[in-house]
């Protein structure tokens, strides 16, 4: 009998075994939701790339999306919930919109990755872990860099409202600059109208001569920030958050003096490697801490190896 | 004999005399340049030292030559009883489709340049006969245009460039003289303006002389007023509209061109909810958005007045966050100040009127 039994569960367990290894494995699918959509913008470009990789790579289904309304971002993330998604990944620039919807996942036993902005909030959240860069970490080395090239005046251009983590970085060189900081808010244009962008920094230039070094906390602002700078022919220091092909063009040049660059390719490749792990292996990554994926800082002794990765798209 | 003693008993009110002052009120643009004289004198107050400079004046006309530009072919069509909600992003469309073009396949600007114009006015015809054809609201149809050029814009580029940007549009052939031909920065008086601004002038001017001095002019305010009455008495009303969201398509074209050939870069976001600033432009300069009623002038002013607010705001130092409650403030006002000349003028007319007749019966 007992040997009869014993038979019996190495079988089952021989059974269970190869059923398992010779079911087709079904695809993970995982939900990507971002503030922007589709992503007009060439940061997010780069993110969506990375989790594009990440997820062929890996064999994961992607579903990808987002919107710049918070609302609507929220709604796609509640569509992931109601899909039964293995997985969603998630930025928390609105944060506390999204509060509710990543409630719903988490209940419905869906992990939960943050990518990017909120690294305040992902713990109150139930989110499994946050891969991004400390806003305000990187908002403070920009302002050091600022100091030492003597900076006294220093522009900080804001381009999206309601955006936690562009305010956290504008707060973070705030904290080190030790000039005075002067936010300007050019929303009403940002990346919709750069003309109109471009125009409306020439005429803070043109108001506040005492302006001697700009922030910018977008590549395409950045570049615009040039434009302003040279048709008032002035000599303020640019110096921008993320990279593009035409920022690092510009840092070789010198035009911009550095860009912070918190390799967003990253945000959107590890997650998708890190949900895999944690639904075929359960292993969990940053031991409870965020994963920074920045700050770097991409100045012109490194501009033109970097500059190649940016035209693949990866950088 | 008896159809003229009719006409002498109930003189048109389109007759009455009017004083000059009166005339100026009777003007559609009344209300917008009385906007317009405030709004300056607002800031000539609280930013005196670079409004009133040549330079103040520079960046005025910078913030609004292009948004003028659009305003110009949107009042247009708004005369003509249609919106375009595709305008905006139509500026970015073209200038996507000029870069990938110069920057891919390596072709000339001007060559990209004239593709774009191509494709705009298609779009524009394309809008356009749906519209004259099903008769629906122009509003529903170029909305779902606007849609669709929004997803590709961003769609395409990315297929193309693996970004969403159009960069280093500057060395293609041609990039120069295009240039110098669209958005040349030129030296007045010791300061930067730009040939957008010309252009505006020069367009506001045509469209003025065709709305008012010509048939075609005639026929944008008849299909515009009653579309069943213009078609009965022979206005070609599909023409008419059809060639009208063309006109804004190419507007559009132009705008967009404008702003790769100032940027040298293009970006997919480029435009958009651009077009409810035209629109808004419009309708402080006192054209009405039922149709049949509106200037191309007042148009201008009101582009004129957006961008004064944006310079001003900042040239006076304000905290920019506040721009867009301005900017309401500012359109309530505007809207309120157009209702009432309006209604002032037309009172006038019909008393004058009135004091004719019965001057005549009696």
């Amino acid at each position: 009998m007992k040997r009869f039994v014993t038979i019996l569960t190495v079988m089952a367990f021989a059974l269970a075994v190869g059923g398992f290894a010779f079911a087709a494995p079904k695809p993970l699918v995982l939900g990507l939701a971002v503030h922007e959509n589709p992503s007009v913008d060439t940061f997010w470009a780069v993110v969506v790339k990375g989790a594009k990789d990440a997820a062929a790579t890996y064999g994961v289904t992607l579903k990808w999306g987002g919107s710049n309304q918070p609302l609507e971002q929220a709604q796609l993330i509640e569509t992931y919930v109601a899909a039964k998604v293995d997985g969603i990944i998630v930025d928390l620039s609105f944060a506390d919109a999204l509060k509710d919807a990543i409630k719903k996942a988490t209940n419905a036993g869906i992990p939960v990755i943050s990518i990017n902005s909120g690294v305040d909030k992902y713990k109150e959240f139930g989110v499994m872990a946050h891969v991004g860069q400390t806003e305000k970490v990187a908002g403070n080395g920009a302002g050091e860099q600022f100091n030492k090239v003597g900076a006294k005046k220093l522009l900080v251009v804001i381009h999206e409202e309601g955006n936690v983590g562009l305010e956290a970085r504008a707060d973070g060189a705030a904290e080190t600059f030790k000039g005075e900081v002067v936010r300007f808010n050019v929303a009403t244009t940002g990346v919709r109208d750069v003309s109109g962008t471009v125009a409306a920094i020439q005429d803070k230039l043109i108001q506040d001569k005492s302006i001697d070094g700009i922030l910018t906390l977008n590549t395409i602002i950045a570049e615009a920030a040039l434009d302003a700078v040279k048709a008032t022919k002035g000599s303020q220091k640019i110096a921008t958050f993320d990279l593009s092909s035409d920022v690092l063009d510009s840092i070789a040049k010198g035009d911009i003096m550095f860009a912070i660059d918190q390799q967003e390719y990253l945000q959107g490749y590890l997650p998708v490697v890190m949900l895999y792990l944690y639904k075929m292996n359960l292993n969990t990554i940053g031991g409870g801490l965020p994963i920074l994926t920045g700050p770097g800082i991409v100045d012109k002794s490194n501009a033109a190896l970097v500059r190649d990765l940016a035209k693949k798209g990866t950088r | 004999m008896a159809f003229q003693n009719a006409r002498m008993l109930a003189p048109d009110d389109r007759l009455a005399k009017t004083g000059p002052v009166r005339r100026v009120f009777r003007r559609v643009e009344a209300g917008a340049l009385i906007g317009a004289v405030v709004v300056w004198a607002f800031f000539a107050l609280a930013a005196p030292e670079n409004w009133l400079s040549i330079t103040g004046v520079a960046r005025i006309l910078d913030s609004s030559s292009t948004l003028g530009i659009m305003a110009v072919a949107v009042a247009l069509l708004m005369i003509g009883g249609e919106f375009d909600l595709s305008t905006g992003v139509m500026t970015g469309t073209t200038g996507l489709i000029a870069g990938m073009l110069a920057t891919e396949l390596n072709t000339s600007i001007w060559l990209a340049m004239l593709v774009s114009l191509v494709f705009a006015l298609a779009v524009g015809f394309f809008n356009g006969w749906i519209v004259v054809k099903t008769r629906l609201p122009s509003f529903i149809v170029t909305l779902a245009t606007f849609f669709v050029l929004r997803g590709a814009n961003v769609g395409v580029t990315r297929l193309v460039t693996a970004r969403v940007t159009v960069s280093n549009i500057d060395q293609a052939i041609g990039f120069l003289s295009a240039r110098g031909f669209f958005n040349l920065e030129f030296t007045l008086l010791g300061t930067q303006f730009r040939t957008s601004t010309i252009w505006w002038i020069a367009l506001a001017f045509i469209a003025t002389w065709v709305l008012q001095r010509t048939r075609y002019g005639n026929w944008i305010f008849a299909v515009g007023g009653d579309v069943n009455s213009a078609r009965n008495v022979g206005v070609p009303s599909e023409r008419v509209k059809i060639s009208l969201f063309m006109v804004t398509a190419a507007a559009a074209w132009l705008v967009g061109m404008m702003g790769i050939l100032r940027l040298r870069s293009s970006v997919a976001s480029e435009g958009i909810g651009q077009e409810f600033v035209y629109i808004i432009a419009v309708v402080t300069g006192g054209t009405l958005l039922t149709g049949g009623y509106g200037s191309v002038v007042g148009a201008c002013i009101g582009a004129l007045i957006f961008g004064m607010a944006r310079v001003g705001i900042v040239f006076a130092g304000w905290d920019t966050d506040w721009f867009y409650s301005f900017l309401g403030i500012m359109l309530l006002v505007a809207v309120l100040v157009n209702a009432f000349t309006r209604k002032r003028a037309e009172e006038v007319r019909i008393a004058a009127a009135k004091a004719r007749t019965e001057e005549e019966v009696t």
